[in-house]
């Protein structure tokens, strides 16, 4: 080849880079999904799934979304988000706790990509963090458990000790307790977010122990299952369960995604997204209720839904005190409020819970 | 009625194509399973199989995923041919990483490069010392080590995620079950610049070259086949069975001991209760595909490697589900196991009396 020829085929080259590039700024967002657990496991990540779906459905041609599913919570994860960073992805949520450190290891690489972390707390200048108060979901059918609970024994199953989980056996507990003193928990913990077989031996393993309303802090829909074969009560976990235990099924906490994943799109479309950290509950609507279930008595109904308008109000704060903690010192004064710091590291079960934290 | 009759001895040669076989039929029935899923598959095959070959960075991830299969499977290896089953590498893998990190965390502010070397030390020696169990149970009382070195499994991660939720939870993590970043000193040295791919990837390569000289130049390997073979006529040979299965079962755990040492303090760079993510068993697979030899251990774990992050790339590109690549994955022992047979019995057709 002749030098000309050369340095005709090198300024083609170059031609072509500097179109494909002008051709990259036209093209969608192309916005990545790393998941925990399976998109059919009917919870967290299905809803997070529906939530990518009403992204594309909301922004049309505008957007191309990708997800991966089953990303163990490991050294597989960085890789993922990493191939995903790597192959043009604009924004990328990463929605689960065992995320953090890979998805700021990445981050830090690819300074250009904006990434939102469920459920942590570090964040970056390209990182922010989101996650919804579960707790005032938590307070609501902690309420109707109490109320439909004939042998004053409520099963929980648990995932892993983190403040989040706690938290929510405190405020179901609190609630429960408030409309009936002679509610009693049961906790077992299964050291995992998804695994049917794990959670359906927890669920038979609490029904026989006395209790009969189940709830769960673990994704899969075994439990409902379980509680319909058995004929107890149960409430649905991050999306609506029902079609798995029609009779067994009095609600769920739905976690609602869509309009903060809509928003952050918006966001980085308008080049207006900076790196924050939400924590919306009830009120922002990211915390939502499955249809409660025809049988419950009206008047249960009717307390649930006063608590649900409380809490939007904010009237009512799932943890009011007085309150103490399990070994009975006092931690919130009469009338105080928990301090979102508080709650956000909290690490022991309040008063009244028999059975201690595993550590 | 069909009927399996031993062959006299399985042909050499068919023994060895075997595995290049089954990788062959998975191939062919993913291509079928793709196309049900209603996905091109071709390109599924091609985005599997050879995409990840032409991305630099997946490359060196080949390294990662690859290394602690090949090094585990190795160890396994040696057992396996000598009719002692470590089902449990998972369990010692995680045991590695325990200690290996424990170690780290212990000298958490402390800079030197003697740390390293005492991690992998203490890695290989929490591994040993986990599938020591198995063993002394095994030569004591008889009992199984399948079970025993599986249900180890289970023990190990609630150990291992025990600790990260108590004594070596990070104190500045908000109580959540993960233990501190390790320090610079305790995470191992990146061989290719960028990349995640670190010396455990050479620790792998050093383990093919001496298990190859261990199995075929050394008396230990000779006992460890002749006793896989013909124990009888090893026991005639004064080797001693009780020594053979500590040391299987020993080696087997340090070497997932270390694999564990080398995933905490490479990849992930600190302790999380999710480490073991089945490497422990995802090596049996290897170290059969690759026909319990060293190098054909290597070769089966490049392969298992290009199938995880083909199948993460397959994901991306084409929204497969992650499930489909777990049937593949499956699928290929499966055949490597149904030409096992065919290789080593013929199928008769016997009549109905």
């Amino acid at each position: 080849m002749s030098l000309w020829k050369k340095a005709a085929a090198v300024m083609a080259g170059a031609a072509l880079a500097v179109f494909a590039i002008g051709a990259a700024a036209a093209e969608p967002l192309k916005i990545g999904f790393v998941y925990v657990g399976p998109t059919g496991d009917f919870g967290w990540t299905h809803e997070h799934d529906l939530a990518r779906q009403a992204v594309e459905a909301h922004f049309g041609d505008k957007v191309e979304t990708t997800y991966v599913e089953n990303v163990a919570e490991g050294p597989d994860a960085e890789r993922v988000i990493r191939q995903m960073a790597q192959s043009g992805h604009g924004l990328i949520f990463t929605t689960s706790f065992g995320f953090m450190n890979p998805t700021v290891k990445v981050a830090k690489q690819f300074p250009d990509v904006k990434f939102e972390h469920a459920t942590g707390y570090q964040r970056a200048d390209n990182v922010s963090t989101y996650s919804a108060r579960f707790y005032e979901g938590r307070h609501v059918i902690g309420l109707i458990a109490g109320k439909m609970t004939k042998t004053n024994t409520i099963g929980y199953i648990a995932s892993f000790p983190i403040p989040e989980v706690v938290r929510g056996i405190n405020a179901a507990y609190l609630a429960a307790k408030s409309v009936n003193p002679a509610v009693k928990f049961r906790i077992v913990w299964v050291n995992t977010w998804f695994d049917p077989g794990k959670e359906a031996d927890a669920a038979n393993a609490l029904i026989e122990q006395g209790a009969d309303v189940i709830m769960q802090h673990t994704d899969s829909a075994a439990p409902i299952t379980i509680a319909e074969e058995k004929g107890v009560l149960a409430f649905g976990q991050a999306s609506d369960m029902t079609r798995f235990g029609p009779k067994s099924h009095l609600t769920a906490i739905i976690d609602n995604w869509s309009p903060y994943y809509i928003a952050r799109t918006q966001a980085v479309l308008d080049g207006t997204w900076t790196s924050t950290d939400t924590w919306d509950g009830i009120a922002p609507g990211m915390v939502a209720f499955a249809p409660y279930n025809p049988a419950l008595p009206k008047e249960v109904v009717a307390l649930a839904e006063y608590a649900r308008f409380g809490i939007m109000l904010g009237k009512i704060h799932p943890f009011t005190g007085p309150i103490n903690r399990q070994d009975g010192t006092p931690w919130l004064a009469a009338g105080e409020t928990a301090s979102d710091g508080d709650l956000l590291g909290m690490n022991f079960y309040v008063e009244g819970i028999e059975g201690a934290l595993p550590k | 009625m069909l009927e399996l009759v031993a062959r006299k001895e399985a042909s050499r040669f068919m023994l060895w194509l075997t595995p290049a076989l089954a990788v062959v039929l998975t191939m062919l029935s993913g291509l079928a399973l793709f196309a049900l899923l209603g996905k091109d598959p071709f390109e599924a095959v091609r985005v599997i199989f050879v995409e990840p070959l032409l991305d630099p960075f997946s490359r060196t991830e080949l390294l990662v995923k690859g290394a602690p299969l090949v090094l585990i499977a190795i160890g396994l290896s040696f057992g396996f041919r000598a009719g002692i089953w470590n089902i449990g590498a998972e369990g010692q893998f995680t045991i590695g990483a325990l200690t290996a990190g424990a170690v780290a965390l212990a000298f958490w502010n402390v800079e030197g490069i003697w740390l390293l070397p005492l991690m992998a030390l203490a890695g290989a020696a929490g591994g040993a010392a986990w599938a020591m169990i198995p063993a002394w149970l095994r030569i004591r009382f008889n009992a199984n080590e399948i079970l025993v070195s599986l249900m180890l499994v289970y023990v190990a991660e609630l150990l291992l995620s025990a600790m990260v939720g108590g004594p070596l939870r990070d104190p500045d993590g908000f109580n959540f079950p993960e233990s501190r970043m390790f320090h610079d000193s305790a995470t191992l040295p990146i061989i290719i610049e960028g990349s995640r791919a670190h010396v455990g990837a050479l620790a792998a390569l050093g383990a093919v070259v001496i298990a190859y000289v261990l199995l075929h130049r050394h008396l230990f390997g000779f006992e460890v086949r002749l006793f896989g073979q013909a124990p009888r006529a090893a026991r005639f040979a004064g080797f001693r069975e009780a020594r053979l299965v500590a040391a299987c079962l020993g080696l087997s755990g340090a070497l997932a001991g270390l694999a564990g040492m080398f995933e905490a303090s490479g990849p992930v760079g600190q302790l999380v209760p999710a480490l073991p993510s089945g490497y422990g068993f995802t090596a049996i697979i290897v170290a059969f595909l690759g026909r319990l030899h060293p190098v054909g251990i290597l070769l089966a774990g490049a392969v298992m490697a290009l199938t995880y992050i083909g199948g993460e790339t397959a994901q991306m590109a084409m929204n497969l589900p992650a499930a489909a690549i777990n049937v593949f994955q499956g699928m290929l022992l499966f055949f490597l196991l149904g030409i096992d047979v065919l290789v080593n019995y013929r199928i008769r057709l016997r009549r109905a009396l």
